[in-house]
């Protein structure tokens, strides 16, 4: 059995300079007391100013993350966020919630864990309550193929200090009772790879922390404002057109998700991104019974219990490209006789809801981050299915590049230029079903 | 459920079908250089509309077919046979 590496604490870096205040526990019982609670909205709403230094396109979670650590820890706070919808109304509500940093190649484990770190120190840092819930990450292996994969996993994330390791089924059936792992089902558990410091984060929590922390800081934000034209001159952003009026500036982030080819095509940057949608599905909610996240690339499935109690469930991507957003009836049918699979227990329960996000998916499964042929547009785009676990890190990579003007070490395997340089980041063995 | 018409075969669920992505040219291997080639291998339009694209009917005739669809709302506009410029629905056999 594993038992929980101390991790590192938080380093000097991880601390912010100020301290976003206003929600405490005196502030809690003020205004309980009051017959009508009288708590400001959490983030004001402004006019379009004509010209800002920074203009971020896509208000979700690594918009607002660029935003924020820009302001935070950079100083820049002449920023607008731009979401043609609401906040976090794309790939931010909609994913499965799931953090973990157990991926295989080394560029990917550090930039995962990474993240992990400032999400760890998150909820202190924004004085929003993220919800994080460590409860362990389980990714099952159903053949010797990915029983190795998993070895191979564990090992390249030791190496860098990533708490992680192989499991035989009975320490399995000791963490998650309710998992079958006897040799009936069609696909036997063998083993799995156990990542104790992943786990499920209340996303919506995240996107509204980091709004609010931004806004704190003077940052922007602007919902329903839509971004219909870029301006470029000499090779170089002069402006963004936006349903609600021009806004000079030089430099542009495109932080969108689903939609980020269109906001390319604009300033004429080619990717390779595909769009095609994964869908998810919620049940009725029931006592806690399932303690780790648990995942099986083999069955395309992965399952996580909400501290509601509601069980969370993700499949794969779509096979085929789209921009729709419609679910199916065929791939709630699969996705429940492969929950079956593993827990056949379940059989009565009634699943509430599904719904489907749009991920841009890349040939090596790993994101596409940093400038781009055009000068002042960057790009922060390709996350695929795994743009929440990643969101701080990408935020604050994002706003380094932007302060500083060159890629950071820790992005620049993720560069755009590395489709035809061919050093392409491998990361389909960690990412594809495993959240 | 979408339903994608066969040339060969006739209109079946679009889960008996491999999707191969947009139709890209390819270039000449012999005198490509590598970023030609490349770009290729990776780099795509992946339109919000209209895409030119290849199938393959993996649970059906294992024949490879273009079509045309719309990715917003999955219209299948035509399907046909590769090599032929005859557009169409295609149920003869």
């Amino acid at each position: 059995m594993t038992r929980r590496q101390a991790r590192p604490g938080p380093t000097r870096a991880d601390k912010p300079r100020t301290r976003v205040s206003g929600y405490s526990a005196a502030a809690l019982v003020r205004q309980g007391l009051r017959s009508t609670p009288g708590w400001e909205r959490a983030w004001g709403s402004h006019d379009l100013r004509d010209r800002y230094e920074v203009v971020i396109i896509g208000g979700g979670l690594h918009g607002l993350a660029t935003a924020y650590y820009l302001a935070s820890r950079h100083g820049i706070t002449d920023v607008a966020v731009l979401d043609k919808g609401y906040l976090g109304g794309g790939g931010s509500g909609r994913n499965t919630a799931i953090a973990r940093s157990n991926y295989l190649t080394p560029e990917g484990v550090a930039f995962y864990d990474r993240s992990l770190n400032l999400y760890e120190n998150l909820a202190a840092e924004l004085n929003f309550n993220i919800m994080f819930s460590q409860r362990g990450h389980l990714t099952l292996a159903h053949s010797d193929a990915s029983l190795r994969t998993m070895r191979w996993r564990a090992e390249v994330n030791k190496v860098q200090g990533v708490d992680s390791e192989v499991i035989d089924p009975d320490d399995i059936k000791n963490l998650a009772p309710a998992l079958d792992v006897s040799d009936e089902p069609r696909y036997p558990v063998l083993g799995a790879l156990y990542h104790p410091p992943g786990g499920i984060i209340r996303h919506d929590a995240v996107v509204w922390g980091y709004a609010r922390a931004s806004d704190l800081y003077g940052v922007h934000l602007h919902q329903g404002t839509e971004v219909v034209g870029i301006d470029t001159g000499h090779g170089k952003v002069t402006g963004v057109q936006t349903s609600r009026g021009r806004i000079s500036t030089g430099t542009v982030v495109n932080c969108t998700a689903g939609w980020s080819t269109l906001i390319n095509d604009m300033v004429g940057v080619r990717t390779p991104i595909v769009t095609a949608p994964l869908q998810a599905a919620v049940t009725e909610p029931v006592k806690p019974f399932l303690d780790p996240v648990v995942v099986s690339g083999t069955l395309h499935v992965y399952v996580s219990q909400t501290a509601r109690g509601e069980l969370v469930f993700g499949a794969s991507v779509d096979p085929f490209a789209q921009y729709s957003m419609r679910g199916s009836l065929d791939f709630i049918e699969g996705l429940a006789g492969h929950v079956l699979e593993l827990m056949p227990g379940l059989s009565k329960m009634r699943v509430l809801r599904q719904w489907a996000g749009l991920c841009d998916m890349t040939p090596d499964y790993s994101p596409i981050m940093g400038p781009t042929g055009v000068e002042g547009f960057h790009v922060d785009i390709g996350w695929g299915t795994y743009g929440f676990k990643a969101g701080p890190v990408a935020g604050e990579q994002m706003a380094l590049l932007i302060a500083d003007g060159k890629p950071p070490a820790l992005i620049e395997p993720f560069g755009l230029d590395r489709f035809l340089s061919g050093e392409l980041v491998g990361e389909k063995g960690a990412a594809s079903v495993g959240h | 459920m979408i339903v994608l018409p066969c040339p060969w075969c006739g209109p079946r669920n679009v889960t008996e079908f491999h999707s191969l992505g947009e139709v890209v040219d390819r270039p000449d291997p012999r005198t490509a250089t590598r970023s030609e080639w490349r770009t290729y291998l990776y780099l795509r339009n992946n339109p919000a509309g209209r895409v030119h694209e290849r199938w393959f009917h993996r649970a059906g005739c294992r024949r490879f077919f273009d079509a045309e669809r719309d990715t917003r709302d999955n219209t299948v506009f035509s399907t046909w046979r590769l090599g032929r410029e005859e557009t169409g629905t295609g149920v003869e056999a």
